[in-house]
């Protein structure tokens, strides 16, 4: 009995600890070699320059451009888009938008972060972020839930002086994602990522043609969806209610025979 | 978070091997591009403004010499690039003469760097800036093939040849070709100069760059035929109908269309039972319209009962509004039950600013794909699990208590077997 009691007591320490462990690791943002990072933007969601997290991608333009990225994001993810746009030496006051499209060209709520700034002229650069919702597994239809997928990056002026027009500046995106974990986990799947013309695209696989595609992710290496740390809530929940059980049971015994019974019984 | 990589891992290469085996029995692919190479003309003002001294000490004649030099250099292998001048032959005074003047200097094609340069040097400040003229024809100068079409306008001043709006006829052009964009520069200029090269690649979807020194007009180039050579998927165009029954069909692709101010337009997509059909919409306002606008993407049955819809409103400065949808369709037990037709409608409410024609419409950019496997969902949380330690709290006094219940029972069993 004293056995069971200490290794019961030792579960369900360790239960309590594994529990917070298990929802709170996230991985790190895997810091990649910024070689390969593209160096140019594009000006519309099909010319999209495309880029991984944790890349950070450059790019050069005039004032008045649409700068366009696009960026893979799975299941549980909670991207971070931050900017940084280098203005010329002498402008008058613009200002600037950060913009975050799903793969279905929806635009996306920024959570917090300054999605718009105005830069007081002659200011050097201007800093923009959005921290958007936690991308779900699944959502229903009428929702625009972000869902695992591309999304689109958009950064513009939308504000300046008409002498402003055409002025070089360069910009810089990066984007990071903290991983949510299973308190997001929502039942169910998409059957495809929201990744754009991946019906084509894995038409043309099929066919062995190599085109175009609008976005080249989501071939592989998205989340299946269906591990969560919730497996492993649920579990530690199943046996310490079962050790809870035990404890329960061997409350109504008392501890050795019971004293009425006779010797010998 | 190890164990969890380790299976993801894990589940994706079984994955990947899987599909992998599915999507290339044979192994054999193939690697070769279909589309045609990328064309670009790069069209020069030659007038008599280009002789002013004003960039970097020298003409924006030298400057822009100097610069094609540079961009032909780096030219990538695949793109096929031209030339034309606007402006280099007639000297004359007669306006209607001097708005003729536009000439192919090196022809679109494979690229003779030592030609092309050699062309290029015998330029010199002449006449007139007939903008229009010029464009229409390197429109011409860039007709056939599927691959990416790009214009490149240097300028220094403004169109000398009104009534011709280049603006429009920038517009006109996009709105007969596909996937053709204009860029433009302007060389140090002015105000209305400005005004009118950006509304000019605002038409087509295009960049507007100022350029005040040497390195600027070559790096801008030489990144405008760069951007060209990646490639890009094309559109196909298509004319949606003003209700359903007149649609056309469409199977998953990028499509284009124009749609008036106030118009509908109308396209039909077969999704079949199991299925998801997921449609985006972009909207371009290629021209000056008011600042607040919308786009709505509705997906109707055939007996017009809405299914879903996704709308996009904004206000201020934009290049496109879009906006999408999804509707994946239950699977039906039924092996042999028919495919549903899903007719969708886009509308947008941009309004023309005064004075604006109306007339090509805005393009409009229609992503379709019908994709297998609709999304599955039975409960809020993922298998139904749960989380938390009011989860724990639960199941534990859930356990004690159960286990409790059984002590009792089974003392009460035995005491009532002893007495008996």
């Amino acid at each position: 009995m004293r056995i069971t009691r200490v290794l019961g007591a030792a579960l369900l320490a360790l239960g309590l600890a594994a529990g917070p462990a298990a929802a709170d690791s996230s991985p790190s943002p895997s810091a990649s070699a910024d070689d390969d990072a593209p160096t140019q933007a594009g000006t519309s969601f099909r010319t999209a320059a495309e880029i991984e997290q944790g890349e950070r991608a450059t790019a050069s333009g005039s004032t008045g451009d649409y700068l366009y990225w696009s960026f893979p994001a799975d299941t549980g993810q909670r991207p971070t888009v931050k900017a940084t746009v280098k203005l010329p030496a002498r402008h008058g006051a613009e200002t600037w938008q950060l913009d975050v499209y799903d793969g279905l060209r929806r635009r996306q709520a920024c959570q917090y972060g300054a999605q718009s700034r105005t830069a007081a002229p002659d200011a050097g650069s201007v800093e923009l972020a959005c921290v958007l919702r936690t991308v779900r597994g699944w959502s229903e239809p009428w929702a625009n839930d972000p869902l695992p997928g591309t999304y689109y990056i958009r950064l513009t002026v939308v504000d300046l002086a008409a002498f402003d027009l055409g002025q070089p500046v360069g910009a810089e995106v990066r984007v990071d994602s903290k991983d949510i974990g299973g308190a997001a986990a929502v039942d169910g799947s998409l059957g495809k990522p929201l990744v754009p013309g991946i019906a084509v695209k894995s038409a043309q696989e099929k066919e062995g043609s190599k085109e175009a595609v609008l976005s080249s992710f989501g071939r592989d290496g998205w989340s299946s969806g269906w591990w969560s740390d919730r497996w492993v809530w649920t579990g530690i929940g199943g046996v310490l209610a079962a050790l809870a059980g035990i404890g329960g049971y061997a409350l109504t015994r008392g501890s050795g025979r019971p004293s009425r019974v006779p010797p010998g019984a | 978070m190890i164990r969890r990589q380790r299976l993801a891992v894990g589940v994706c290469a079984l994955f990947a091997a899987l599909t992998a085996g599915i999507a290339f029995p044979s192994g054999a692919v193939a690697d070769e591009t279909e589309q045609t190479a990328p064309k670009v003309e790069l069209v020069l003002d030659v007038s008599g403004s280009m002789r002013t001294r004003d960039i970097d000490g020298g003409t924006r004649m030298a400057a822009a010499k100097q610069a094609f030099n540079e961009v032909l250099d780096a030219t990538p292998e695949e793109v096929e690039l031209g030339i034309r001048t606007l402006g280099a032959n007639y000297r004359g005074d007669d306006r209607k003469e001097g708005c003729k003047d536009t000439a192919q200097l090196y022809p679109v094609g494979p690229l003779n760097r030592t030609d092309a340069k050699t062309a290029v040097a015998t330029l010199s400040p002449t006449g007139w800036t007939p903008i229009g003229p010029a464009l229409l024809k390197a429109a011409d100068d860039l007709n056939g093939g599927n691959g990416t079409r790009r214009i490149v306008l240097i300028s220094d001043g403004e169109d000398t040849c009104q009534p011709l709006d280049p603006c429009e006829v920038a517009r006109e052009i996009a709105a007969k070709g596909i996937g053709l964009t204009i860029d433009t520069l302007g060389l140090v200029p002015d105000a209305k100069t400005r005004a009118q090269l950006s509304c000019i690649a605002d038409a087509t979807g295009g960049t507007y760059t100022d350029v005040r020194h040497k390195e600027e007009l070559s790096d801008r180039v030489g990144q405008l035929v760069d951007r060209a050579a990646d490639p890009v998927v094309t559109p196909v165009a298509t004319e949606g109908a003003d209700r359903c029954e007149k649609a056309p069909a469409l199977k998953s692709g990028l499509y284009t269309d124009r749609e008036e101010f106030g118009q509908q337009r109308w396209y039909k997509v077969d999704v079949e039972p199991g299925q998801e059909l997921r449609a985006s919409v972009s909207v371009a306002d290629d021209r000056a319209v008011n600042p607040h606008y919308g786009v709505l993407l509705r997906a109707v049955t055939v007996h017009g009962r809405e299914i879903v819809r996704g709308e996009a409103a904004g206000t201020g400065r934009t290049d496109v509004v879009s906006t999408g949808l999804r509707y994946p369709k239950q699977d039906s037990d039924d092996d042999s039950a028919p495919a549903e037709t899903v007719c969708l409608q886009v509308t947008q409410s941009f309004s023309a600013a005064s004075g604006v024609k109306t007339t090509p419409g805005l393009p409009l950019e229609l992503t379709v794909d019908v994709v297998d496997g609709p999304s599955g969902h039975r409960d809020v949380a993922a298998f139904g699990l749960g989380r938390g330690w009011w989860l724990l709290g639960a199941l534990v006094l859930a356990g004690f208590l159960a286990g409790l219940l059984w002590g009792w029972l089974s003392r009460w069993r035995v005491s009532v077997w002893r007495t008996n």
